[in-house]
């Protein structure tokens, strides 16, 4: 089980929890799963989410590898100017 | 791509400051921009914008005009389809209004003729029966549950109940105890901040010419910070396979964010199609500012409780922003980057975002950043006044670290914050004198950075020489960036290599040059495209040695034989084995495609000196010193100029910068003599001190730095006026009727 820490407004798809555990061991099975386990999240990762990974941020890169005690962080999809 | 082992290399040509292979044809006009492209048959298209803040159009008749001569086509929202995705139908009702003009200057026609004079004569007869709205332009005015609705069913899906409709995204960041920190805080500073929105300033106005053939082909020529993204959004609107379309990039005059999106591309295509004619639109001063992207404004509540001994115990921002008449996220990255160079036990940050009857928001460096710690860095400012605090301790005393769990969640890795706060405090700004009248300000600033899909192609020629294709406008020095990356790992001279930006047929996609990436990720892949060609290099070596290709490595430009092992050989260059390429297998290419990752957060630190005329308001920046980790600078000149660039534009969002709107909701500054950015006589030598502390992320450690200059500007100059006054200001610009009104209100 992997644990994801969820952004303050989005705890209302989460029952309220700050962090979340899913079964996944990369991002895309990470974001299959919390669709999945949460279909309250669904509205926002179609819209766009990054995730950071041990401080590292990443805003696509389905495959990423995450080991059962990565800091798993769910962001807003980031853009830039 | 991990930091290289030997990332502590003594480099050769990354760190030094050739020559800009732009600046000769920049210099003397030869350079291309998006309104030198011309065609034969080219018509000229302009566009009729809406002279209401807020109008229903009941209808719209074009007869006249069509029947103009020299007129060849007129198009309204009725020659556009409906995309399916929300996004992009937002971009096309951007660019042409359908049921509502949304706020003033919004496009509801446009003509394509023969000259520019008639298509304007042609303007002036299409009629719009307008049925006048309602209208607000201020964020807190459009957040009031009886505010004038702009768009209806916009909301996220989360939002609370009760709220305006024009309240559209609520975002939360934070950990932490907030009612324990505030009690454990000896002061506690609550205040409230308003910025005005301001224009990125690009000199070069959005340009394009489009060409639709008959078969369904087209080609679009632009000013763009992304050719890619263009042919989506335009193949999108124009409902066409993206094959089809061809977008190639011009030289761009400047774009910070301002050019990531469309606002006459779609026009001028569907004005060709229709006209079956090239059409070409350049905006005017007036367009821009009336109908691009200008940054959002902002209303920002801060609270920070602090120890006597400035150790900062919680913190705690609201933050509302409007980004114009279409749904907007950005206060998203406002509320996510306010407190991130602090380490906190108890933070909270709440993001608001609504519409107003502005113009759509577009990308300013940053974007969201700079208001949100103007906000925070002013609260911090005015506590270490309060406790008799030396302002760099207390940064340093909370700085965030590696190991710190970040604001926004993650913890952070390697960063060069308290690296560069000490360059500060050690730097002879910090210590020097102040006269009468004068005030010193800093502030810290932040950025994400990421890196995104990027596709580079390098070619070596029979001659020796090598070529370079990427897909990225070059928008602060990449071409020279990118060559001496290249010129680095091959081992061979920067002049051996040129740097071209190609067209969306000529390589595979590349996102758009924002989030400081475009030296992190197309350096990224220029440097595993040069690692596939050194490989095929070796390869062909050892067949001509014999020996095996793990023999052979390369070194300074040559091809080695890895020791007493694999034999005598001599040494073979990059110009030998390019020679006879041909007879050892064909042209030696590398090409690297990936979305790169691991970009690196960046942190600078921002000295100000200032001087404020008491009689007129008027402030003079005397001295300014950036301080900002680039990981590793591959061409400082650019660096610095980033650093510089920042600096100077916060300048003028700080003192003079904003979009004014009447009580009519028109916009009433849309020129450059009234939108007053920062000229040279305004402005003393910004100083620049280069960090490098490596990007672990990057082979050469090198992290963004287009953007973390312009955030922290705004808090800096604003805590030196306020030491230099004695007096807090919290509203931007600080310009000289707002600081002469602060004046009179404290006497």
């Amino acid at each position: 089980m992997v644990k994801v820490a969820i952004w303050g407004s989005l705890r209302t798809a989460t029952d309220g929890q700050s962090e979340v555990e899913v079964e996944a061991s990369n991002f895309k099975q990470l974001l299959d799963q919390l669709a999945i386990e949460y279909p309250a999240l669904k509205p926002q990762i179609k819209r766009g989410v990054s995730l950071a990974l041990d401080g590292k941020i990443y805003r696509e890169s389905w495959f990423t590898k995450i080991n059962k005690d990565s800091e798993v962080v769910l962001m807003p999809y980031m853009v830039g100017g | 791509m991990a930091l290289d082992e030997n990332g502590k290399r003594i480099f050769k040509v990354v760190g030094t400051r050739p020559p800009r292979p732009d600046g000769i044809d920049k210099v003397t006009g030869r350079a291309m921009y998006g309104a030198d492209a011309t065609a034969p048959g080219m018509l000229q298209g302009h566009i009729l914008r809406s002279p209401h803040a807020h109008a229903r159009i009941k209808s719209i008749d074009t007869s006249e005009a069509e029947a103009l001569s020299g007129v060849k086509a007129v198009v309204t929202a009725k020659d556009f389809g409906l995309p399916d995705d929300e996004s992009v139908l937002d971009v096309q009702d951007n660019c042409m209004a359908r049921d509502k003009a949304l706020y003033d200057g919004h496009p509801v026609a446009a003509v394509a003729a023969s000259s520019a004079a008639i298509a304007k004569k042609a303007l002036k007869l299409i009629k719009v029966d307008y049925e006048i709205l309602p209208h607000v332009t201020d964020v807190d005015e459009a957040m009031k549950p009886d505010a004038p609705i702009v768009q209806t069913g916009r909301a996220m899906e989360d939002l609370p109940d009760g709220l305006s409709e024009n309240v559209t995204y609520h975002f939360e960041f934070g950990h932490g105890d907030m009612d324990a920190g505030f009690a454990k805080a000896d002061k506690i500073i609550e205040r409230s901040f308003k910025t005005a929105a301001t224009h990125q300033g690009y000199i070069e106005p959005h340009a394009c010419l489009a060409s639709m053939n008959s078969d369904g082909k087209g080609e679009l020529w632009c000013c763009t910070q992304g050719q890619f993204y263009v042919r989506e959004l335009c193949a999108d609107i124009m409902q066409m396979d993206a094959s089809q379309l061809r977008v190639t990039a011009s030289e761009i005059g400047g774009g910070f964010g301002g050019k990531t999106t469309v606002f006459i591309e779609p026009v001028a295509l569907a004005l060709s199609r229709k006209s079956g004619r090239p059409v070409k639109i350049v905006m005017t001063r007036d367009e821009v500012f009336r109908a691009t992207g200008p940054t959002v404004s902002s209303s920002t509540d801060v609270k920070i409780g602090m120890t006597k001994d400035g150790r900062i115990t919680a913190a705690h921002a609201t933050l509302r922003y409007q980004g114009g008449a279409f749904p907007c996220g950005t206060v998203q990255f406002g509320a996510q980057s306010a407190f991130a160079a602090y380490d906190l036990e108890a933070v909270q940050t709440i993001g608001w975002s609504a519409l107003t009857n502005r113009p759509k928001e577009a990308a300013y460096r940053a974007p969201g950043a700079p208001m949100a710690i103007y906000a925070v860095e002013s609260v911090v400012d005015e506590l270490c006044q309060e406790l008799n605090l030396d302002p760099l301790d207390v940064r340093l005393k909370n700085a965030a670290q590696k190991g710190t769990k970040s604001s926004y969640g993650p913890t952070f890795d390697d960063i060069g914050l308290k690296a560069t706060l000490d360059a500060a405090k050690a730097h002879p700004h910090y210590a020097a004198p102040l006269g009468p009248n004068q005030g010193r300000g800093l502030s810290c600033g932040f950025w994400f950075n990421f890196g995104g899909n990027t596709c580079v192609s390098m070619n070596l020629n029979f001659d020796g020489t090598v070529g370079i294709t990427e897909g990225n406008p070059d928008i602060g020095g990449s071409r020279a960036s990118i060559s001496q990356m290249a010129a680095e790992e091959l081992g061979i001279p920067y002049e051996k290599v040129r740097t071209i930006v190609a067209d969306t047929n000529s390589i595979g996609h590349n996102d758009v040059t924002d989030g400081s990436r475009v030296t992190f990720a197309v350096g990224l892949a220029t440097i595993k495209a040069a690692r596939e060609a050194i490989k095929e290099m070796c390869t062909r070596v050892a067949k001509i040695w014999d020996i095996d290709a793990d023999a052979v490595y390369w070194e300074d430009g040559y091809a080695k034989p890895s020791g007493p092992n694999a034999g005598t050989f001599d040494p073979m260059s990059l110009e030998e084995i390019a020679a006879i390429s041909a007879q050892t297998g064909g042209p030696i290419a590398g090409h690297h495609e990936v979305n790169a990752d691991g970009a690196g957060v960046s942190f600078g630190v921002h000295l100000v000196d200032v001087e404020v005329d008491p009689e007129t308001g008027a402030t003079t920046v005397l001295r300014y010193t950036v301080f900002q980790d680039a990981g590793k600078a591959i061409h400082p000149d650019y660096v610095e100029g980033q650093m510089q660039g920042g600096a100077v534009q916060g300048i003028g969002w700080a003192l003079n910068e904003e979009y004014i709107y009447g009580e009519d909701g028109l916009l009433q500054n849309p020129s450059l003599l009234d939108y007053r950015i920062p000229v040279a006589s305004d402005l003393p030598n910004i100083d620049t001190v280069i960090l490098e502390i490596p990007n672990p992320g990057h082979p050469y450690g090198v992290r963004g730095v287009g953007e973390t200059p312009i955030v922290p500007p705004l808090a800096a100059i604003s805590n030196a006026v306020s030491r230099a006054l004695d007096l807090r200001m919290f509203e931007l610009p600080m310009s000289p009727p707002k600081i002469l009104k602060a004046l009179s209100s404290k006497v």
